[in-house]
């Protein structure tokens, strides 16, 4: 089991090294540059030097009149060091500002994924014990149409029916206006109704993959002999379900929920983007907008890590759960 | 309009309407079969004769599938006697299994459903049960306690998340806990381990089913089936799945058991020479109907109705050399559409005048030989016969 954690492990940092790489390309070959609307905005004060010295002064000052795998090199060796370079967008070094936003992102992510885990696999269980049932097709349809809806549309459809219809909760931001007069319990309470909208959507969107894998796993495993073999042993229905189904129902359930933890620390980049939540998702798109390089890089980095952790988890999890993959 | 199609085809709305009575049928069986507190009385019984243990009785099992009514088993009439074993024959689909599944009430629901006729389950004292219509409630107490099953797949038959010792002591807590602590358990599985022949019980009892072999396991689940001592033993294809050497050991173990626990095990095969090891009556079955019944001595010696008698010519023989193997012509007929007809008709070569007719009844050769064929009829046996 160690070899294989450490085989995985020195995969994973080559797989990390190719999608830092790319990244790093792709950022530099954006379009909208940081410098440049910089160099504009400095050349367009009265008396100020031209745009071209401006835009050469810059980029020297910048490291951005390197070739890209100069920069790119340049850019590793700090990574590793642990220096992440100061914000361009935000004028403050990127991790500050990482660790005044992740706090948010997290909270949100993680009441989200327990709402989905409460909801999605009891009715995965009921629609697949009930298979076919009036229950099966009611939770099935519900299912479908949370995996159609995209996040920006359904959380609009939210912001129609909840914040402009009926006005009962605001359409955007974090802190309602008069946040500042509130004690300490109020402002939580302003947070936390700001938060219901975003953390909905979050939890409908996801709500269905996950049911429906449910489901699937279930109506597998309850069809499977060791089932009828329960049965035969004169099990009651709820044992025969809730102890040997559901204990193999939770073998890809766990792989998958295992992977998904990292994946709190993410943001939402879609939904904290609509809701104008400050968050890590709504940040790292500011300064994506405007070309904010050292962000960025950490950002996407710090997602990619996560990915590849999430999967090494579900891998370590499957021989967890699963007795037949234990490794020796 | 279905005239334009090829047989079986169905258009979406025969199909809707299929689905649509088939669900209307199945809930009402469902809801009859989930009430809570049944009097006793609804489903208590009396046996036809006090010697058999289980008395199937004109049994109709039906599977309502989206494609029409499947009888799977249609009429099926035999008794397994008190503390005798009973071989039930014949090949793939003709309802072997689906008869002793209706015996455990372990059909696929909701599409399966006992529609009609008894089945009849001795529980001593002169009490008996008709398991068609005992409610899931009173079966639970009698799966497992009082019939048991070994399955015919014994690589899926185990769950793969739990240790051997948890799965067998789960049974013995169930039904036979009372009053024991968990060391008694213990004991009583290992016991069951060591009487199935498995050497190192203590060993295997922590295992996972995937760290045993497949003769292993099925001896597992045969310990499993013997845990609560019960009354009846169905056993499903038990060796199908083995290979020839293991399926001499696990009958073997199953002819030395009978011995041992004196209940009555319902053998279920399509291999003759397996049945005439283990049985002492035989039941052989076509298309969901017993077409000939009687003790080992009478079918093996004298086995009058055409199909049994092809099952005989089918078998290869030891010391005999044969260039091609015989096999019963033609296949069984569509189960959703069935011919009024003796079903075996159509693949027989011993066809008389009198078989256009319908289905044949039962008819008696001697006290115990039965059989459904038209050439056993009084008017027929003199020039029929010879």
């Amino acid at each position: 089991m160690r070899n294989f954690i450490i085989k995985r492990i020195i995969m994973s940092i080559g797989i990390l090294f190719c999608v830092t790489l790319i990244i790093y390309t792709l950022i530099r070959c954006l379009p909208s540059s940081y410098v440049e609307s910089m160099a504009m905005q400095l050349s367009s004060a009265p008396g100020a030097k031209s745009y071209d010295e401006w835009l050469a002064q810059l980029n020297a000052s910048y490291g951005l009149d390197q070739p890209i795998l100069v920069g790119y090199v340049g850019w590793l060796g700090d990574f590793f060091q642990g220096k992440f370079g100061d914000s361009w967008k935000w004028t403050m070094p990127v991790m500050d500002k990482f660790r005044s936003v992740i706090g948010l992102s997290f909270v949100m992510g993680a009441i989200s994924l327990v709402l989905q885990l409460i909801i999605a696999i009891p009715l995965g269980i009921i629609a697949a014990t009930k298979q076919y049932s009036k229950a099966d097709y009611a939770i099935t349809a519900g299912a479908l149409v949370g995996i159609s809806l995209p996040t920006f549309f359904f959380a609009t459809l939210l912001k129609l029916a909840f914040a402009v219809k009926l006005g009962w909760f605001d359409t955007h931001g974090l802190v309602g206006r008069n946040y500042a007069q509130l004690d300490a319990m109020g402002q939580l309470l302003d947070k936390a109704h700001h938060l219901v909208l975003p953390i909905a959507t979050l939890t409908i969107i996801s709500i269905g993959s996950l049911m429906r894998y449910t489901r699937t796993n279930m109506l597998e495993v309850l069809n499977a002999d060791y089932i009828r073999t329960a049965r035969a042993k004169g099990l009651s229905e709820r044992k025969v379900i809730y102890h040997h189904a559901f204990r193999n129902t939770l073998i890809p359930l766990v792989t998958i929920v295992g992977g998904s933890l990292p994946g709190l620390f993410s943001g939402a980049l879609i939904t904290e983007t609509l809701f104008s939540i400050p968050g890590i998702g709504f940040t790292s798109y500011q300064s994506m907008i405007v070309g904010d390089i050292p962000f960025t890089m950490f950002y996407l980095t710090f997602i990619a890590i996560l990915i590849l952790t999430g999967n090494l988890i579900s891998d370590i999890l499957y021989a967890v759960v699963d007795p037949r993959v234990r490794l020796a | 309009m279905a005239k334009k199609h090829p047989e079986g085809y169905l258009s979406a709305r025969e199909s809707r309407r299929i689905s649509k009575e088939n669900r209307r049928i199945t809930a009402q069986f469902e809801k009859k079969r989930k009430r809570k507190k049944v009097p006793e009385s609804e489903y208590l019984t009396q046996m036809h004769d006090s010697a058999n243990a289980v008395e199937f009785d004109n049994l109709h099992t039906y599977f309502f599938t989206d494609a029409g009514t499947v009888k799977s088993v249609d009429g099926v009439t035999f008794d397994v006697p008190l503390g005798k074993t009973v071989g039930v024959v014949g090949e793939s689909g003709c309802g072997k299994s689906v008869t002793s599944l209706s015996l455990m009430q372990l059909l696929q629901r909701p599409q399966g459903q006992v529609v009609e006729g008894e089945i009849r389950l001795n529980l001593g004292d002169g009490k008996a049960y008709d398991i068609a219509k005992t409610p899931n409630e009173t079966m639970q107490s009698l799966r497992g306690n009082f019939i048991s099953m070994i399955f015919q797949e014994p690589m899926t038959s185990l769950n793969p998340v739990f240790r051997i010792g948890d799965q067998l002591d789960e049974v013995i807590e169930l039904h036979d806990g009372e009053g024991k602590s968990k060391e008694d358990i213990k004991r009583r599985t290992i016991e069951l381990l060591e009487m199935v022949g498995i050497a190192n019980s203590e060993g295997v009892y922590s295992m996972y089913p995937h760290e045993l072999s497949g003769g292993m396991r099925q001896r597992v689940v045969i310990a499993m089936a013997l845990a609560c001592n019960p009354k009846i033993i169905i056993a499903d294809e038990p060796t199908t799945a083995l290979d020839v050497t293991i399926q001499a050991q696990v009958l073997d173990l199953l002819r030395g058991l009978k011995d041992k626990i004196n209940s009555s095990i319902m053998f279920i095969t399509h291999d003759l020479g397996v049945i005439a090891e283990m049985a002492d009556y035989v039941v052989v079955m076509y298309a969901g109907r017993v077409v000939e019944k009687g003790t080992a001595q009478d079918i093996f010696t004298n086995p009058a109705h055409p199909y049994t008698i092809g099952l005989m010519a089918s078998k290869p023989v030891v010391g005999k050399q044969v260039d091609k193997l015989y096999s019963i012509p033609g296949k069984v007929p569509n189960p959703v559409n069935m011919p009024n007809y003796c079903y075996f008709k159509d693949r027989c070569e011993m066809q008389c005048a009198d078989c256009a007719g319908q289905y044949p009844k039962e008819v008696s050769i001697s006290d115990t030989h039965k059989v459904s064929c038209y050439r056993y009829y009084e008017k027929n046996r003199k020039g029929g016969e010879a």
